[in-house]
C-alpha cells in the first residue's frame, strides 16, 4: 500500500491545523456560514438532514487494517457507533459535531486519511477496480496508476474550481468492476499492438440528472504521457466548461455538445502544448510509487482444493469468492447487504471486526466497493472457511454478491438533504420479498440500484433494474428502469413507466423478475433477456 | 401554521423555535406566522442557529408537525434507524413519520 512522504503528511497535517482554526472562527463568530460553508465543504463537512455529514475519502478503495480500525473508532467515538460506505469507495459518518470535526480529521491524518477534496468542484478521490493488484484478469495493478492521479490532482492551482465536480476512475482488465464508462474520465489499461503499455480514455460519461456513457477520445494514450495528456482533458474542460448553468456544467454536457471527436481534438491541440511543459513525472518517480503496490508476499505450492462440506459455506464460496492471480488464493467480498440491512452501514464492531480480519487473513488489506461492500483482496483459499464463520457469526456472511438482494441504494430521504424519497426502505422491503436464498440465486446476477433523486447516487441509470425517487406532489414515488449496466457492457436504463408508491414498487418488481423467469433461455441473466426481448413484455406485466 | 427549523451550529441537531429558545422537539414549535424570517435572521446573527427556514406545518394533538416528509423526518430521525429517533419510547414514531 502506499505510504505517505513527507510532504504528503505535512500537507495533510497542516490542512487539519487550518480547519481547527476555521472551525473556531465560525464557533466564535468571526466568519459567517456564507464564509464557512466552502471551507467545510472542501474538507468533506456537509451539512445533511439530521446533523453535520463528514465525508472521508478511500483512495481507489484501499484500506489498511489500521486504517479500518480508526474508522471504527471514530464511527464509536464521535458518531452513533456506525458508519455508511458510499458507491464513490468512500465512507460517510451521519452524525458529526461542528466542534468535533478538526479532532477526527486529526485522528484519520494519523493513520494517513483526510476528507479533502470529497466535496466541491474539484478532482474527487479516484476510484478503481476492488479487485485490483488481486484479479487475475488484469494486465498489472491500476493503483499505481490512481495514486499518480491522487498526487497530480490534490490541491492542483488550476483544477480547484472545475464548473463541476469530476471523478476519474482506473482499470486494468477487460471486465469492468469500476463503471469506468460512467465516469467524466475512464482510463482502462492495456497493451497496443507493438506491446506497449498505455490507456484507452473514455470521457464525458457520468450519471445524474443527464446520463451518458463516455465516448473512446483517444484509444491508446502511452504511459509516460499519462499526466501531460490528463491535464489537457482537463484543461479543455475548464475553459469550455458550462459555468453558466449548473445542469449543464458537467464535461459529459462539453462533450456532447461540441462532439466527442472535436473535444478530442481540442485536447490534441492543448496536449501539443502541454506536453513541452515537462508535467510527466520521471519514471523514477511512477517507479517509486508503484514499489509502494508491490505484490504481498504470497505463500507459493499452496493447494487450490477447499473443503466444501458445511454447505452454508459452499454458498458463500461460489458467490462471494472471486479468482485471483496467485494460486491457492481467492479475493473475499464481504455482503454489506443483510437481508433488510441497509446497503452500505456497518457498525463500529463490524469494521473492527474486519479491520482484524484483514489482518490476520488478507496481508492487512481491504477495499470498498463501488456496490457498497468490502473486499479482502488476498485470502489463502485454506483461511476460507476459517473466514467465513468469524463473518458470518458478525452478521457479515451473506451469501448475496451481485444477486437481487446485493441492492445498491444512496441515503435517500432518511439521511440526504437532497433527496425526494426514501431509498433504504424499498432496498431492505424488496430484500424481504425476495428473501429465499434458492429464489435469488435461480436469478442468477441481477443488479438493482436505488437513488433517492434525480443526482442518482445510488446509480440507478446503471441497474439492470434501477429504481428512481421522485416527488409527486409531496408524496414519495418511484418511477422503475430497466436495462442499465455500469460493466464493460456499459448502457442506460430506460423508464418503464408511471411511477409506484413504496409497496407498489415491490410488486412491480417482482412481475418485472417473474416476466423475466418466463422469458429467459439458457444463461441468459435479467439485462440479457431485456435486451433481446424489449420494454413491451415487462410493460405488460407490470401495467397489464 | 408556519414554524422555524435549523441546526444547532455546533452540534447539528435538527432544532426548533419555540419563541424563547430553540429545542429538540418538533412539538414545543410555535407558529411564527409572518415573522419566521425576521427571527431567523436575528437567532442565525447570533449564532444560535445554522441554516434556519420556515415551513408549513398542521396543529395536531401532540403539536404542530411538518406537513412536508422531509421535515417530518428531520423531526423524529432516520425512519430505518427508530433506536436513533428523537423520542425513541414513542412506538409509533414511524408512522407518525408517514
Ligand atoms: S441520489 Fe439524491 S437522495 Fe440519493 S444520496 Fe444522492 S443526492 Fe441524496
Amino acid at each position: 500500500m502506499y505510504k505517505y512522504d513527507e510532504y504528503d503528511q505535512t500537507i495533510v497535517d497542516s490542512r487539519v491545523a487550518e480547519f481547527r482554526d476555521q472551525v473556531a472562527r465560525r464557533i466564535a463568530g468571526e466568519i459567517t456560514e456564507d464564509q464557512f460553508k466552502p471551507l467545510r465543504l472542501m474538507n468533506g463537512l456537509y451539512l445533511q438532514l439530521h446533523a453535520y455529514m463528514l465525508r472521508v475519502a478511500v483512495p481507489y478503495g484501499t484500506l489498511s487494517g489500521k486504517q479500518m480500525r480508526t474508522l471504527g473508532h471514530i464511527a464509536r467515538k464521535y458518531d452513533r457507533g456506525y458508519g455508511h460506505f458510499t458507491t464513490r469507495q468512500n465512507i460517510q459518518y451521519n452524525w458529526i459535531k461542528l466542534e468535533e470535526a478538526p479532532d477526527i480529521l486529526a485522528e484519520l491524518a494519523a493513520v494517513e486519511m483526510h476528507a479533502i477534496q470529497t466535496s466541491g468542484n474539484c478532482i474527487r478521490n479516484i476510484s478503481s477496480d476492488q479487485y485490483a493488484g488481486a484479479a487475475a484478469d488484469e494486465i498489472e495493478d491500476p493503483r499505481p496508476w490512481a495514486e499518480l492521479l491522487r498526487q497530480w490532482s490534490s490541491f492542483h492551482p488550476e483544477f480547484s474550481y472545475l464548473p463541476r465536480k469530476f471523478k476519474i476512475a482506473v482499470i486494468a482488465s477487460d471486465e469492468d468492476r469500476a463503471a469506468i464508462q460512467l465516469h467524466d474520465i475512464g482510463l482502462q489499461i492495456r497493451h497496443n499492438d507493438a506491446g506497449e503499455l498505455g490507456f484507452r480514455v473514455y470521457v464525458g460519461g457520468g450519471m445524474g440528472r443527464t446520463p451518458m456513457i463516455a465516448p473512446v477520445i483517444r484509444d491508446f494514450l502511452p504511459a509516460a504521457d499519462f499526466v501531460s495528456y490528463m491535464e489537457a482533458c482537463l484543461r479543455v474542460y475548464n475553459r469550455y466548461g458550462r459555468r453558466d448553468n449548473i445542469y449543464k456544467a458537467r464535461i459529459k454536457i462539453l462533450v456532447h455538445e461540441i462532439g466527442a471527436a472535436e473535444y478530442a481534438r481540442q485536447v490534441e491541440e492543448e496536449w501539443a502544448h502541454v506536453k513541452t511543459l515537462g508535467l510527466d513525472p520521471p519514471p523514477g518517480e511512477f517507479e517509486r510509487i508503484a514499489a509502494h503496490f508491490a505484490p504481498p508476499a504470497f505463500e507459493t505450492g499452496l493447494s487450490d482444493e477447499i473443503d466444501r462440506s458445511d454447505p452454508d459455506f459452499a454458498l458463500w464460496l461460489d458467490s462471494n469468492t472471486h479468482a485471483h492471480k496467485q494460486p491457492g488464493y481467492a479475493i473475499a467480498v464481504i455482503s454489506l447487504k443483510p437481508i433488510g440491512g441497509i446497503p452500505g452501514d456497518a457498525s463500529a464492531e463490524q469494521i473492527e471486526l474486519m479491520a482484524d480480519l484483514a489482518e490476520r487473513y488478507s496481508f492487512d488489506e481491504l477495499r470498498v466497493t463501488h456496490a457498497q461492500n468490502i473486499v479482502l483482496p488476498h485470502v489463502k483459499k485454506a483461511d476460507l472457511y476459517a473466514l467465513w464463520k468469524a463473518l458470518d457469526d458478525a452478521g457479515l456472511g451473506t451469501a448475496n454478491l451481485d444477486l437481487i438482494s446485493d441492492i445498491i441504494a444512496c441515503p435517500g430521504l432518511d439521511y440526504c438533504s437532497l433527496a425526494n424519497a426514501r431509498s433504504i426502505p424499498i432496498a431492505q422491503k424488496i430484500a424481504k420479498r425476495f428473501e429465499n436464498m434458492d429464489r435469488q440465486r435461480d436469478l442468477g446476477e441481477l443488479k438493482l440500484k436505488i437513488s433517492g433523486c434525480i443526482n442518482a447516487c445510488g446509480h440507478h441509470h446503471a441497474g439492470h433494474i434501477g429504481i428512481l425517487g421522485v416527488d409527486r406532489k409531496g408524496e414519495e414515488n418511484y418511477q422503475l428502469l430497466f436495462g442499465g449496466s455500469g460493466a464493460e457492457d456499459a448502457s442506460l436504463a430506460k423508464i418503464a413507466g408511471p411511477g409506484f408508491n413504496e409497496d407498489g414498487i415491490v410488486d412491480a418488481v417482482e412481475k418485472a423478475v417473474e416476466t423475466y423467469r418466463t422469458l429467459r433461455e439458457d444463461g441468459e441473466r435479467f439485462v440479457d433477456t431485456y435486451r433481446r426481448v424489449g420494454m413491451q413484455p415487462f410493460k405488460e406485466a407490470i401495467y397489464g | 401554521m408556519k414554524i422555524l427549523t435549523g441546526n444547532d451550529l455546533e452540534t447539528g441537531d435538527v432544532v426548533w423555535w419555540t419563541g424563547e429558545f430553540w429545542s429538540r422537539h418538533v412539538e414545543e414549535s410555535i407558529d411564527v406566522a409572518d415573522g419566521g424570517d425576521a427571527i431567523a435572521a436575528r437567532e442565525e446573527g447570533a449564532r444560535r442557529v445554522n441554516a434556519p427556514y420556515v415551513i408549513d406545518a398542521e396543529q395536531t394533538d401532540v403539536g404542530p408537525r411538518p406537513l412536508h416528509i422531509k421535515d417530518r423526518i428531520r423531526a423524529i430521525g432516520p425512519t430505518v434507524r427508530p433506536d436513533l429517533a428523537v423520542r425513541p419510547v414513542d412506538a409509533a414514531a414511524g408512522n407518525w413519520v408517514i
